[in-house]
């Protein structure tokens, strides 16, 4: 899923330091291996030569050449699974796709504001119900092919026809009759709501007026798409061609494919045609899929990377006590929560599910576990939600959760049914259920016991609703809808049994009429409240991105939707890489 | 000799479709699918996923399809990673876990050997203690431990090498071959030293001495070949299980290679890519082990009159 942006966060800009730091590579000492036999002749000598051939002489770190030629190297988590928009779920691959393609808007990295992608203006009628997009005379493919209203329109019937099993396509169901073709009730294309009404004149039929239709239009997975390549590798909805490869490959973004060595690197290099292509500076980047949070640290502290994904927990500490650092922490559209099986005793009971969340102390799971590297929250919407005023979430109270436990029939925890707290095997998850087994066990005297199951296995436990209590992450996007929708009656992704007449009005009515933005918020507001007044869900900390970026690297900022656009990055060709100062006392 | 060598690729068939069959019906029992996400899938587009890749089949025609294309040498394509096949994930990173395991061979034999002759030499003093000590935490100390010790103390502390990377910087090849040889370097000590010892308790290597040969000659010409014999025998699992094991390594050093690929297609439920690994692994194992018993029995004279006289 995609996220969106919160406050301009404006990157500092590095100090040029006394001397640019060095890399030493020299011989390992002490190889005085004396040769007693033909065997370890061999033996040595394949090893001094594998020795020699394996360290040369030092050179400029990856940064400072980078800087120099206009080269960014990008730390981008996972080998990226797909290109594609309408394949592609996950975020490296989004982060990615966003360099190489773009959409009829963007988002500004710093402000999240809406700005003309390939559609230089736009209309919306006064009923909300359309939008009249006029396209950039000058918009290309990165064959030098021009890109039309027509490639929308082809575009988006590939990306919600059925067959392409496209897991994203409910991104577009703001536009008329995109669900009803997704889903199969319709079989012709042609009923869904966007027509060109001339070669750069595109209009988009809406299914309700969407205050975040705009937004939506912007993320990545409703991109445009190149007919011919794709016509050229395979049929409009084969997931698998070879259209995504280097030298076959045809955007329209601030940059264009030009090598992909798998678990190596993707690289991207500025694309000529681009529409805007005199405000993109960097020449090249180099995206680097790198797993561990551990390894991508040490590539940075080493001058390997400009950005990074992901920091790990126990390094925080250590950045933020730099003077001029390069962590960037930003709240993001993430939340931590512990599901409620509704279903079952005796959790269907309210009061249970109250004294329950009231039991935790949030600040200590944010501080004492997780080291002040999450939010605590108990709101469901995440911290940080832009225009948006929080519900009143349940206090922290082990008094009342006790009074509440007591008039549900459990006084002290007595006669408590068996409960199971089950969670996806991971460190973190492991510690968090563990400080709340002891919180429930000292507040409310229950023994609930704790489980873990590998992921998949865990997901297949959640479908099918076998569970008592278990813990979810849930990443949306910067407008509430992208957390509520999915909690109304028998929703796809419920799987909580909740079900509430009015929660079920607010998302499939009320804010489908046509109302300001604060009136809709208000709505939002309404129904997160009913939500954790009934509180079928637990919610625990909202989370924060992690992030380290070269302090001489501007156009990189954080920001709630961890929108990033290349085409504002600019490198200073005279920047060494970021060193930690030492520590004064 | 090329009875013994036929006879035994003929008994590797059934070893292989044997693989093949458990590993297609487990991977399908475990619970939980390649489609499965934190956000549900709707059902029509779950469908046509499932019809993309074949899966809405029933099993056992599965099965027979998988065992067609495998004969005709294709893998199908990966579940995680669309636009790419089995054959060429594994065709990408597979290279890179052989030179990997290539090189952390030779520190292994470098430094396994040679440590378990210098202590097989004199036993029981402290020429012998110092080396098997060593070995003996060799073999204890885990490869995931290992190697973050070693990045810490020469990449990031002394800066002399790359804290990662595989042929991106100079010298980036030796940390993880040295991390990932150093467990097998020590197995290596411990079977040299006892195959030395052996060796050199022999009525032959005696009358070596007694004729008054220099102990160089002793131990380089007449013991080293029937001393080394066990190493030679462990090299072929060694080196199958160097190519199936280098998971944990290729993470820390950030290694482009095939162990990563597996282990990720078995979190992913990616079956096809469980699948061809499993299959392409087992089948380089049994040739891994042929490979060694022919190397062991050229090094064993009598093993190798019972080639020649056709047993």
């Amino acid at each position: 899923m995609e996220l969106k942006a919160l406050s301009p966060y404006p990157s500092s800009t590095g100090e040029p330091r006394e001397e640019p730091p060095i890399n030493p590579q020299e011989y390992p000492p002490n190889r005085d291996v004396a040769p007693t036999g033909r065997w370890h002749l061999y033996a040595v000598c394949l090893l001094a030569a594998f020795l020699t051939v394996a360290i040369g002489c030092s050179q400029d770190s990856y940064v400072e050449s980078g800087n120099r030629d206009a080269i960014l190297y990008f730390g981008n988590g996972t080998e990226p699974q797909s290109i594609d928009p309408h394949v592609l779920t996950g975020s490296p691959e989004a982060t990615l796709a966003r360099s190489l393609f773009e959409g009829l808007v963007i988002q500004d990295p710093y402000t999240l504001e809406i700005k003309p992608g390939v559609a230089e203006r736009w209309e919306l009628s006064p009923d909300g119900t359309t939008l009249t997009f006029y396209l950039h005379p000058e918009a290309r493919w990165s064959n030098g092919d021009p890109l039309t209203a027509e490639d929308f329109v082809w575009s988006w019937h590939r990306a919600l026809n059925p067959r392409t099993g496209n897991q994203l396509a409910d991104q577009l169901y703001s536009v008329r009759n995109a669900e009803a073709y997704n889903t199969g009730a319709i079989d012709d294309p042609g009923a869904v709501g966007v027509k060109a009404l001339d070669a750069h004149t595109l209009q988009v039929d809406l299914e309700y007026p969407d205050p975040f239709v705009l937004q939506k239009l912007s993320y990545i997975y409703n991109a445009p798409v190149h007919r011919a390549t794709i016509e050229a590798h395979g049929g409009m909805t084969e997931r698998y061609t070879g259209w995504t490869r280097p030298g076959s490959f045809v955007g329209n973004g601030s940059f264009v494919l030009d090598d992909w060595k798998m678990q190596r690197y993707v690289t991207v290099k500025r694309n000529p045609y681009y529409w805007d292509r005199d405000r993109v500076h960097v020449e090249k980047i180099v995206f680097r899929p790198i797993e561990s949070a551990a390894t991508e640290e040490k590539m940075f502290r080493s001058g390997q990377l400009h950005a990074t994904t992901d920091v790990p927990n126990s390094r925080i500490p250590f950045y933020r006590a730099q003077s001029e650092s390069p962590l960037i922490e930003t709240p993001v559209m993430t939340v931590y929560y512990y599901m409620i099986n509704t279903r079952r005793p005796p959790l269907d009971d309210v009061r249970v599910r109250h004294a329950l969340s009231m039991a935790i102390d949030r600040d200590a799971i944010a501080g004492s576990v997780l080291k002040d590297t999450v939010l605590p929250s108990n709101n469901y919407v995440p911290l940080g939600m832009p225009d948006y005023e929080h519900a009143r979430g349940l206090p922290y109270d082990p008094a009342g959760a006790r009074e509440l436990l007591a008039a549900a029939g459990y006084p002290d925890g007595e006669g408590f049914p068996d409960v199971t707290l089950t969670y996806n095997t991971s460190e973190n998850h492991r510690s968090v259920a563990v400080a709340v087994q002891q919180m429930w066990k000292r507040e409310l005297n229950l023994d609930i016991e704790i489980v873990n199951q590998e992921w998949k296995v865990y997901l297949d436990t959640l479908d099918q609703e076998n569970y008592d209590i278990a813990r979810m992450g849930w990443i949306g996007n910067t407008y509430p809808g992208s957390m509520l929708d999915r909690l109304i009656t028998d929703g796809h992704t419920n799987r909580v049994g909740f079900s509430n007449a009015r929660f079920d009005e607010i998302i499939n009515h009320d804010i489908r009429s046509n109302l300001s933005p604060a009136r809709i918020m208000a709505l939002y507001r309404e129904a997160e409240q009913i939500l954790l007044d009934e509180a079928p869900l637990i919610p625990i900390y909202s989370y924060k991105s992690k992030r380290l970026v070269q302090t001489s690297t501007e156009g990189l900022p954080g920001n709630a939707a961890r929108a990033f656009n290349f085409k504002y990055v600019v490198l200073d060709p005279y920047a060494p890489a970021w060193q930690a100062q030492t520590m004064t006392p | 000799m090329w009875r013994f060598i036929g006879g035994r690729l003929l008994q590797a068939v059934p070893v292989i479709l044997t693989v093949i069959t458990v590993t297609f019906f487990l991977v399908r029992v475990a619970p939980g699918g390649p489609f499965d996400e934190e956000k549900a899938v709707i059902p029509e587009v779950k469908a046509a996923l499932e019809k993309q890749y074949r899966l809405d089949q029933p099993l056992f025609s599965q099965y027979v399809a998988y065992l067609g294309d495998l004969a005709r040498g294709d893998m199908g394509p990966s579940f995680k990673y669309p636009g790419r096949s089995v054959n060429e994930l594994i065709g990408a990173g597979f290279p890179v876990t052989a030179e990997l395991g290539l090189y952390a061979l030779l520190v292994a034999i470098g430094i396994g050997a040679l440590a378990g002759i210098i202590a097989s030499l004199k036993p029981n003093s402290a020429q012998d203690y110092i080396p098997m000590t060593a070995a003996m935490i060799g073999i204890c100390m885990p490869t995931f431990l290992l190697g973050p010790l070693l990045v810490l103390v020469f990449g990031i502390h002394l800066e002399w090498l790359p804290v990662s990377g595989w042929g991106d910087l100079p010298g980036d090849k030796l940390l993880p071959s040295l991390t990932l040889g150093a467990a097998y370097a020590a197995y290596i000590a411990r079977l040299s030293r006892a195959g030395m010892l052996e060796v050199l308790s022999q009525d032959y290597i005696r009358t070596a001495r007694a004729k008054g040969l220099p102990e160089w000659q002793v131990v380089a010409r007449h013991s080293l070949r029937g001393g080394l014999l066990p190493m030679v025998a462990f090299l072929g699992p060694a080196f199958a299980g160097l190519l199936a094991g280098s998971f944990v390594v290729e993470t820390i050093f950030q290694i482009p290679g095939l162990g990563r690929f597996y282990v990720q297609a078995a979190f992913n439920r990616d079956y096809t890519m469980i699948l061809g690994t499993t299959v392409f692994l087992s089948i380089l194992i049994v040739l891994f082990n042929l490979l060694s018993d022919i190397i062991a029995a050229w090094m064993n004279p009598r093993l190798r009159h019972q080639f020649s006289g056709g047993a």
